[in-house]
């Protein structure tokens, strides 16, 4: 019976630059770095997109390995399941304490193992077919661990003070238009890298300060669309309901927040009929997807970024402009560190959602 | 003396009525009040008696007496102690007596485990912070119904058809108690409390008097095997049909009303001859298999033209993760699953006190069967039969349940002291009796307004330990078995309920 999970603290950073150039991490590991107080050095990570231009076509796996068996056992898997274009170690500079090994794979399914050659699952489509090889080697393959899934992006994480895991995973040498960062403060904590976030599937990837209270609904909602959580933590429910929301129903990214920190019932009897119609349908589907408990998130994904707040706002979240860049973040400080003179700061509502995205032409140039 | 002990059917009583003769003014108010004839007044001797073997201990006397002169106590057995035999002797006996097997009602007494009572609540300390209902707002507006599992849009509207839903105000409903059962001022008093408070009532199977249409829009209306009083206006009224397949505390058999409380309005209502026993039987003589009651399912939503949900209440049977799996696919809307501590009106005692299975048990192993199937999305779960306090439907619901039905909780709110004799007809309290005389003793107001207490003070409850878990709403409860663990139970049990032991 697998119904522990984690809970934790937490800051958030993250920005993005509407007109897809790319910058290097250096901002990102400053401003994340400022709110040291916000981590005890049990977990910092990063989410990067637009890092991989060359292999954007490919779904970019970042796969961290307990022991070379794990990594043999995995790799003989992969082969069998997808064509690999590229792959290898994974550019890290040497630390002192112990710590897993980090392989990228660049990877198409294969035609064949995507219609009837797979044993294990079956599906005409690319996305679903990476989502069930992801949840695959999580559940199945000790020591076998995917940081992140998606096309174009990749996520570094693992136990250290943010500062530190940037410096293990070289964090200032790539490029991309789009970072979010994570520095944790775990209070019951396996030391385990792969519980620090983001977590990440396909191209959703979430930092997250706060605790899910309603955690054990949302993994038992999840559970009846076949999400596997695996990662002991809540921070991992909220990347799955992205995907199923996104991905398999279809909704836009301001009623998927909606779905998350729904309007109180007393404020959808003042809407008028046809949102009070919107809103009542949407509380009554998705009340197993509602994230209750105190959180702020910010979520990276395929061509933008979202902010969001529980329904009651119990966790801080501050968000600035200047030109092209949208910063967001657990304190303003952490944002004025690393952007002078500002051209607006504003603190989002409870519940408001703040999603940005990559204009038309950037789009294009990044994904192509 | 009036009354003599007869030897040949003689069993010793159960309870012992005292008095104290220094207290007594005589004012015979207990002789009036007690309606199992167990108090008489000797005008000879200017002295009240007691006739013990008819007294049930329902302390109606007690409460009415001025002085405070009675106490009603149980009496130990007489008889040279043994533990194998103990209330067996009796038992027995009776039935070599009188040749008939006993009748019972209420809920089973036997001490079976409750396992609400081996369930700890969580709540927050820091890393969450706790809510104040007090002071934040608290949500517990539930929907009963089946549930689309997507919803799509067109041009930012809902594009995806709403089923039918009940819409309850608190997770908390009256279950069936029919009028017959009950007498009319207690269902005039739950109507008006489901009403007040915006919830329901569900009219059991005895049909609908017709001064109780007026409770339209918080009636669920009942069809059962007997199909007493059902006709196309009362289907209509029902903002719910319940098809009752079984019950709690007497899964397999049908509903029973003994002649004596069958009276003109009654039989009125029931559409059946005054005085004769209503003797629902024990199947619905349609409904041998699940395909059929798929039909009978969509009868009634044809003949209500799709504009309301259809609950199949069924009792906590073994496979009964199984059989609500089959209810689920045969297109009911909300199921409702009654455990064996269910009040019942009139049950045999055997069936009662040995047949079926806890609701915490059959709750988590239905809920669970739905989601490993990918169905719990189709059907509403309420959880019924022995739902004693507000933290028992804390614990139901984040077993799984969507909602709750209370029966004898809500008898108890009225003034029933659980004597147990709803099946005699003779309730000193007004309650399951359709005497003029006994049933004018509840008066609908003040019942009415006890109800709304009950629900009021067990609503806030809820949300003070929803707030204490760091939840604002009651959906992030439902089915969150995280935040409940077991205390005294085996690692089976536990495995079975679905929650980890405490201090894991």
């Amino acid at each position: 019976m697998e119904l522990s999970k984690d809970i934790s603290g937490c800051g958030v950073a993250g920005f993005i630059n509407t007109d897809g150039s790319l910058i290097s991490g250096i901002d990102i590991v400053d401003s994340i770095t400022l709110m040291k107080d916000r981590g005890n050095g049990l977990g910092a990570g990063f989410a990067a997109y637009g890092i991989y231009p060359d292999f954007k076509d490919f779904y970019a796996l970042h796969i961290m390995y307990d022991n070379e068996q794990a990594r043999k056992i995995t790799e003989e898997y992969l082969d069998r399941k997808l064509h690999i274009e590229q792959h290898g170690g994974m550019p890290t500079r040497p630390i002192k304490k112990k710590r897993p090994i980090f392989f990228v794979y660049f990877v198409k399914p294969r035609e064949q193992s995507t219609k009837v050659e797979s044993e294990e699952f079956r599906t005409d489509e690319e996305d679903e077919f990476i989502v069930k090889l992801v949840m695959y080697i999580n559940e199945k393959i000790d020591g076998a661990f995917v940081v992140s899934s998606g096309k174009n992006m990749g996520v570094f994480k693992g136990v250290g003070f943010p500062d530190e895991i940037a410096n293990f995973f070289r964090v200032d040498e790539y490029k991309a238009f789009c970072w979010t960062a994570h520095n944790r403060f775990p209070t019951n904590t396996p030391g385990w890298w792969g519980g620090a976030h983001p977590f990440s599937l396909l191209g959703w990837s979430v930092v997250h300060n706060g605790e899910i209270s309603s955690y054990g609904a949302n993994k038992r909602y999840l559970e009846m669309y076949e999400y596997k959580c695996t990662q002991k933590t809540d921070t991992e429910v909220i990347a799955y309901l992205l995907d199923l929301l996104a991905r398999r129903h279809n909704l836009p990214f301001e009623l998927i927040a909606k779905i998350f920190s729904p309007p109180l019932w007393s404020e959808i009897k003042k809407m008028d009929d046809e949102k009070r119609n919107l809103y009542t349908t949407l509380r009554m589907i998705y009340g197993g997807a509602l994230l209750n408990g105190p959180f702020s998130i910010i979520v990276g994904f395929r061509g933008g970024m979202l902010g969001l707040n529980d329904r009651i706002k119990l966790r801080p979240l501050v968000a600035a402009r200047k030109g092209n860049t949208i910063f967001m973040a657990s304190e303003e400080s952490a944002i004025r560190y690393v952007a002078k003179n500002l051209d607006e700061v504003w603190m989002p509502e409870a519940g408001e959602p703040i999603i940005v995205k990559l204009n038309e032409e950037a789009y294009k140039k990044v994904y192509g | 003396m009036k009354w003599m002990k007869n030897l040949k059917n003689y069993t010793p009583p159960a309870f012992k009525v005292i008095r104290d003769d220094d207290r007594c003014i005589r004012c015979k108010a207990c002789v009036e009040q007690c309606s199992f004839d167990a108090t008489f007044y000797d005008e000879e001797e200017d002295k009240i008696w007691n006739w013990d073997a008819n007294c049930v201990s329902c302390d109606r006397c007690a409460a009415i007496c001025p002085t405070e002169a009675i106490t009603v106590e149980t009496r130990g057995y007489s008889y040279r102690h043994n533990y194998s035999w103990g209330s067996h002797i009796d038992s027995l006996k009776k039935r070599a007596i009188f040749g008939g097997t006993p009748v019972v009602s209420m809920g089973n007494d036997k001490p079976y485990k409750i396992y609400w009572d081996h369930l700890l609540l969580n709540a927050s300390q820091v890393t969450n912070p706790s809510i104040d209902p007090l002071r934040e707002p608290m949500e517990l507006k539930t929907f009963l119904g089946k549930k689309p599992h997507s919803l799509s849009l067109k041009d930012g509207k809902p594009d995806t058809r709403i089923y039918p839903q009940l819409e309850l105000n608190v997770p908390i409903m009256f279950a069936a108690m029919s009028y017959g059962a009950l007498s009319y001022n207690v269902v005039e008093a739950l109507g008006r409390a489901a009403q007040h408070v915006g919830t329901f009532y569900n009219s059991g199977e005895g049909g609908l008097n017709k001064d109780h249409y007026k409770f339209q829009g918080n009636i669920i209306v009942q069809v059962a095997s007997g199909r007493f009083g059902v006709h196309k206006p009362y289907l209509d009224v029902g903002s719910a049909i319940e098809i009752k397949i079984g019950q709690g505390a007497k899964p397999g058999i049908g509903g029973h009303l003994p002649g004596e409380k069958v009276t003109e309005t009654i039989s009125e209502t029931r559409m059946m001859p005054q005085g004769s026993d209503a003797i629902s039987p024990a199947p619905h003589h349609d409904v041998y298999s699940i395909e059929d009651l798929r039909q009978l399912i969509y009868a009634l939503k044809e003949a209500t033209e799709y504009s309301k949900p259809i609950i199949v209440k069924i009792a906590a049977v073994h496979n009964v993760a199984a059989i609500a799996s089959g209810i689920t696919r045969a297109g009911a809307d909300i199921i409702c699953i009654d455990g064996f501590k269910g009040g019942t009106g009139a049950s045999p005692q055997v069936i009662r006190d040995n047949v079926g299975l806890p609701i915490e048990m059959a709750l988590a192993v239905v809920d669970t069967r739905l989601r490993d199937e990918g169905i719990r999305q189709d059907i509403s779960i309420i959880a019924s039969g022995g739902i004693r306090n507000s933290m028992d439907v804390v614990k139901a619901i984040a077993l799984g349940a969507d909602a709750v039905y209370i029966g004898t909780a809500a008898l108890l709110a009225i003034g029933c002291t659980m004597c147990q004799q709803c099946h005699t007809g003779k309730c000193a309290w007004g309650i399951t009796t359709q005497d003029p005389h006994l049933s004018k003793r509840v008066n609908p107001d003040i019942a009415s307004q006890r109800l709304i207490n009950l629900l009021d003070v067990w609503a806030l409850e809820i949300k003070e330990t929803m707030g204490a878990m760091g939840i604002n709403s009651i959906e992030s409860l439902r089915g969150n078995r995280l935040n409940l663990r077991g205390i005294d139970l085996t690692e089976k049990e536990m495995e079975i309920l679905g929650v980890l032991p405490a201090g894991e």
